[in-house]
C-alpha cells in the first residue's frame, strides 16, 4: 500500500465519524453498554485488508480521540478495555486460520462487552454487575454478527483497491 | 500487501462467504450465549423489598421500596445523583455526569437488578427481604 499513513488517517477519520453517528442514535434498551459498534466495521476491515499493526493503531487512536471528543476520561478507560480485549480476541480467532469474518466479528463483539463489564466491576467495586453479563453477551453476539456481515461485504468489494 | 484472505492465513477467498467451520462455530457460540440468557431470564425473580446504595464500594444507605421517597446521593461535598423511589420501583432521575447512562436506565424493582453510575461510582441494587437466589449460592 502506498501512502500508508495517509490511508490510515482516512480510515481513522471514518472510524471517528462512525463513533459520532453512533452517539447520535438513541440505541437504548434500558441497559447501559448495549450499542451497535459501528466503528468495529472499520477495524475488522483494516484487520483483513491492511494488517494487524495498522488495525491496532487505528483502533487505539480512535478510542482515545473519540473519548476526548464525545466522552470523558471514564468512557476512554471503559472503551479501551473493551476495544483492546476485543481486538486481541479477533486477532487470535483470525490467526487460528479456520474461521471467516463472521466468527471473528462475533467473538470481537462478545469480548468487547466482557471487557467493559470487567472494568465496570473493578471501578465501582461491585461484583453484582456480572448479573448483566448474559444480556450483554446476547447483544454483543447479535451486533457482532451484523457488523461482521457488513465488514465481509466491504472486504470483498473494496479490499482489493487498498493495494 | 498480500492478497485478501477471508479465511485466516491459509485459505484464499473462494467466493463463498460462510464456510462449514463458521456455521458450526457460530451455532455452538450462539447456543451457549442463549443458554446463558435463558438462565438469566428464567431465574425466578422475586420483587425486592429494599434498595442498597453503595458509593465507592461502601454502603451509603438502605431504603425501603414501599415508601415513596427521594434520595439525593451526596459524595465529596456535591450532590451527584438523585434516586427516586415511587410505586415500589427505584429510578435514577438526575446525575451530574455528562453521559447520563444511569438516568436512561429503566426503573428497577426485582431482586438483584442494578443501576450503576460509573463516573460517580454509585451502585443501586435491589435486595430481598431475606437473602435469596444468587446470594445464598455465592455464599
Amino acid at each position: 500500500m502506498r501512502n500508508k499513513v495517509a490511508y490510515l488517517g482516512v480510515f481513522l477519520a471514518l472510524a471517528l465519524v462512525c463513533s459520532y453517528v453512533e452517539s447520535l442514535i438513541p440505541f437504548c434498551f434500558g441497559i447501559p453498554g448495549v450499542k451497535l459498534g459501528l466503528t468495529n466495521l472499520v477495524v475488522v476491515f483494516l484487520l483483513y485488508c491492511a494488517g494487524t499493526r495498522e488495525a491496532l493503531a487505528v483502533q487505539t487512536a480512535r478510542i482515545v480521540l473519540a473519548g476526548f471528543l464525545f466522552g470523558n476520561l471514564f468512557s476512554i478507560l471503559y472503551s479501551l478495555a473493551g476495544g483492546l480485549l476485543s481486538f486481541l480476541v479477533m486477532w487470535l480467532v483470525r490467526r487460528a486460520g479456520r474461521f471467516g469474518v463472521l466468527p471473528v466479528s462475533v467473538c470481537g463483539g462478545l469480548a468487547h462487552n466482557v471487557g467493559q463489564i470487567l472494568v465496570a466491576m473493578f471501578v465501582v467495586e461491585s461484583y453484582q454487575l456480572i448479573y448483566y453479563l448474559p444480556v450483554l453477551l446476547v447483544a454483543g453476539a447479535v451486533t457482532g454478527l451484523l457488523i461482521g456481515a457488513a465488514a465481509q461485504e466491504m472486504i470483498l468489494r473494496l479490499g482489493g483497491r487498498l493495494r | 500487501m498480500q492478497g485478501i484472505l477471508l479465511h485466516g492465513e491459509d485459505r484464499e477467498v473462494t467466493g463463498r462467504r460462510v464456510q462449514k467451520n463458521d456455521v458450526i462455530f457460530l451455532s455452538v457460540l450462539f447456543l451457549l450465549v442463549l443458554a446463558a440468557a435463558g438462565f438469566f431470564f428464567l431465574l425466578p425473580r422475586q420483587a425486592g423489598a429494599r434498595v442498597e446504595v453503595t458509593v465507592n464500594g461502601e454502603v451509603y444507605g438502605i431504603y425501603e421500596l414501599d415508601t415513596e421517597q427521594e434520595i439525593p446521593i451526596v459524595s465529596e461535598g456535591r450532590t451527584t445523583n438523585l434516586l427516586v423511589i415511587s410505586q415500589g420501583r427505584a429510578d435514577m432521575t438526575e446525575a451530574d455526569c455528562p453521559d447520563k447512562l444511569c438516568v436512561h436506565q429503566r426503573a428497577i424493582s426485582k431482586n438483584n437488578e442494578t443501576i450503576v453510575c460509573l463516573p460517580n461510582r454509585v451502585v443501586v441494587r435491589v435486595t430481598g427481604s431475606e437473602e435469596s437466589g444468587l446470594d445464598s449460592v455465592a455464599k
